[in-house]
């Protein structure tokens, strides 16, 4: 049985353009620019240096915190520089990069491959993910280490997310129908180490190719009993995590909760079919399945790229740029971003280059006023208000826009694309959403320094204290020494004083006639 | 008789929620400011002294007992002053003349120019820099509030602020731009 979420839209899919052809390598680039940051969390630090030669899957950074993933080289060659370079970014900014000139030969490193995964306990399997740099490659890279080893109640359903419901995105497609195999066995290393005897795959039913796959892959495995492959009605946003949630279980995630509290995760079919390769053939995460589309290349397919290739290289692939291309988009025409420049590298965010056509992505028109329609209440998959989410974005009332729980917004676009006035009610969204963000980031510094200057004040305050505490105590010994030497020295002086007047009156006794010295001085 | 035993029912229940809110007083009284607390907490923490008050704690305590006006945070800026206008339930006040967007930035020491001579140290609300007598100082960027304090002790002038610079990590969508129809027709 299947339920349905709140909401949703019927999309022209788009993914017939690029999920006819088999998926090919890309051909090795020159350079390889692979970016520091690529996952949720704290950047990696790097632990290579400009001059060292690397292997094709050596790590060359590390995760700094818990919440943070390792990053890899994805051939081998030389390092030439660790410098702020372009990223695909909606900002159009730079950050640190390991840049690799590749030296063709893309020799590996020695991997540590597994023939019987249920042999390894599962911090072995949890030390492999994280060891490998594997993070959520749906979209929202969160590192999977971090998800798979602490769920806060056990994990009873492991749901993988086969759905791919954004256009014109066929990667996740490709990948089920041509390595069917790897991402079920993906599936039976997390089921391992999850402890979880239940595990549904959920497909979208535009994708029956990728289904049958998989289905004949299960019955030839023997696992159809564990592991099921569900068809899912083709309606946006099911491959948002809540929304499939509830179109699988007909459960709902808490808000603010995550799927882990009640007992459920949520893989993407490629973190499987990564978790397959980190674990059984050691390989760490450093290439992914990306679908190059739009009107605007000449031929729409899936490609394997390794990560850090410039965009163009898949474009040049692919048969170069048609006429009309209009914009390039990292990810599909929903959730995308439009990118600044054509050599950005692949990162393992990178599901889709969209190079558009003025059609697919037309400009959009300037926008009316808001008329209160409420049509994009009834499409808001996450149950919100979009239209007063929008009113108070737009007025900068940060407080309201929180009460009417802005951060539950999963910025699918699905209100914007019904919106009859055409108001970019998701840039709205994002806007607020980073300056509450941003205000968050201040009021932690103004507590720091609050803390520090009230730590500088009690500091000074006790300095002085104990400043005075010693003038004093100098000036107590210095008057006890003093009064005792004083009323010596006057004792002393007095003593002096008497004996020379005693010693004068005597000696005026015995000769004052005879002694004259004594009147000049007077 | 009956007046006897109402008039004795009340004392009782006077003398005994008496007690209770005497007890209350007691045991519930809230240290401090809580006015001048918030206020506090609203404020940026820079401790640059432009509000003319020695620091931040101080000028909240004055905004609290009404002795100062709401828009003299200039490190806040706008944001801060209607924040403090929202919780005080007073007008927003226009901020000065010369007011701009405050831009974030840090204290540099130049340790090419620096002697060493500690002035800038003493002078630091936060205790963001680094350095002893006769040796090269320099400045925990973390840590600095931009509050431009240690600028005037430096008898060699080797301090920079600088703007932070945006990180893909820092950046901010910007607001979308808006032009209502109706304004455009009155432009």
């Amino acid at each position: 049985m299947l339920w349905r979420f709140h909401g949703g839209l019927k999309l022209a899919e788009h993914k017939h353009e690029s999920n006819r052809l088999p998926s090919t390598p890309v051909r090795l680039p020159k350079t390889l620019t692979v970016p520091l940051h690529q996952h949720i969390g704290l950047p990696a630090e790097a632990i290579v240096q400009v001059g060292n030669h690397v292997l094709k899957g050596q790590r060359i950074a590390d995760g700094v915190d818990h919440i943070s993933a390792a990053v890899h080289a994805p051939s081998s060659g030389t390092v030439v520089a660790i410098e702020p370079r372009p990223i695909p970014h909606p900002s159009g900014l730079s950050a640190l990069c390991v840049v690799i000139d590749t030296d063709g030969r893309d020799q590996w490193i020695d991997r540590e491959a597994c023939t019987n995964f249920l042999e390894l306990d599962r911090r072995e399997i949890i030390r492999k993910i994280h060891d490998a740099g594997i993070v959520g490659l749906g979209g929202a890279v969160f590192p999977t280490h971090a998800k798979v080893c602490c769920p806060v109640v056990p994990t009873e359903l492991l749901i993988i997310n086969g759905a791919e419901c954004e256009p014109y995105i066929s990667c996740d497609d490709r990948l089920m129908r041509e390595r069917p195999a790897q991402i079920i066995e993906g599936i039976n290393v997390l089921m391992h180490a999850l402890g979880t005897e239940r595990c549904i795959i959920g497909v979208e039913d535009n994708k029956q190719e990728a289904i049958d796959s998989l289905n004949q892959i299960l019955m030839l495995m023997d696992e159809g009993e564990r592991i099921q492959v569900r068809a899912l009605p083709t309606l946006y946003p099911t491959g948002g995590e809540r929304q499939l949630i509830r179109v699988l279980t007909g459960r709902e995630v808490p808000k603010g909760g995550l799927p882990a509290n009640i007992g459920i995760m949520c893989q993407n079919v490629g973190t499987a079919a990564a978790v397959y390769e980190a674990v059984v053939q050691g390989s760490p995460l450093i290439s992914r399945m990306v679908t190059v589309t739009g009107a605007g290349v000449a031929v729409q397919q899936n490609v394997e790229a390794l990560i850090g290739t410039p965009m163009i290289d898949l474009i040049d692939q692919c048969g170069g740029y048609e006429q009309g291309v209009a914009q390039l988009v990292m990810g599909g025409p929903m959730m995308g971003f439009a990118l600044h420049r054509d050599d950005l590298p692949i990162v393992k965010s990178t599901n889709c280059v969209l190079a558009a056509d003025k059609n697919e992505l037309p400009t959009r028109p300037t926008p009316l006023p808001c008329i209160r329609c409420g049509e994009c209440v009834k499409v808001c998959p996450a149950q919100l208000l979009p239209q007063q989410l929008y009113w108070y974005a737009r007025a900068k009332d940060f407080e309201k826009v929180q009460e009417y729980k802005l951060d539950a917004c999963i910025e699918c676009g699905a209100c914007a694309y019904v919106c009859p006035s055409q108001l970019p009610l998701v840039d709205y969204y994002r806007y607020a959403k980073s300056q509450i963000r941003a205000q968050a980031r201040d009021r932690i510094k103004a507590d720091q320094a609050r803390q520090r200057h009230e730590a500088r004040d009690a500091r000074i305050a006790r300095e002085a204290a104990e400043r005075e505490a010693r003038r004093n105590m100098k000036k107590a010994a210095l008057n006890a020494v003093g009064d005792d030497a004083d009323k010596d020295s006057k004792r002393a002086a007095v003593a002096a004083a008497v004996e020379r007047a005693r010693a004068k009156k005597a000696g005026q006794q015995a000769d004052s006639p005879l002694n004259p010295s004594s009147e000049p001085a007077e | 008789m009956d007046i006897l035993t109402a008039i004795l029912a009340i004392t009782v229940l006077a003398a005994a929620f008496g007690l209770l809110l005497g007890f209350g007083a007691i045991r519930f009284k809230v240290e401090g400011d809580p006015v001048a607390d918030r206020i506090d907490s609203m404020l940026p923490q820079t401790q640059c002294g432009q509000c003319e008050f020695s620091g931040c704690r101080p000028y909240a305590e004055a905004v609290a007992a009404g002795e100062a006006a709401i828009n003299r945070c200039v490190p806040g800026g706008e944001s801060t002053m209607l924040a403090l206008a929202d919780l005080l339930d007073t007008d927003p006040l226009p901020l000065g003349e010369d007011a701009a967007e405050p831009v974030k930035t840090v204290a540099i020491i130049d340790e090419e120019t620096c002697i060493g001579c500690t002035k800038c140290i003493q002078a630091c609300p936060v205790d963001a820099i680094l350095g002893a007598a006769k040796h090269m100082h320099t400045v925990i960027g973390s840590e600095c509030t931009g509050c431009e304090l240690c600028l005037p002790p430096c008898p060699v002038d080797c301090i920079d602020m600088v703007p932070i610079s945006v990180t893909p990590a820092t950046w901010q969508w910007p607001h979308p731009e808006f032009v209502q129809p109706d304004t455009q027709k009155a432009a």
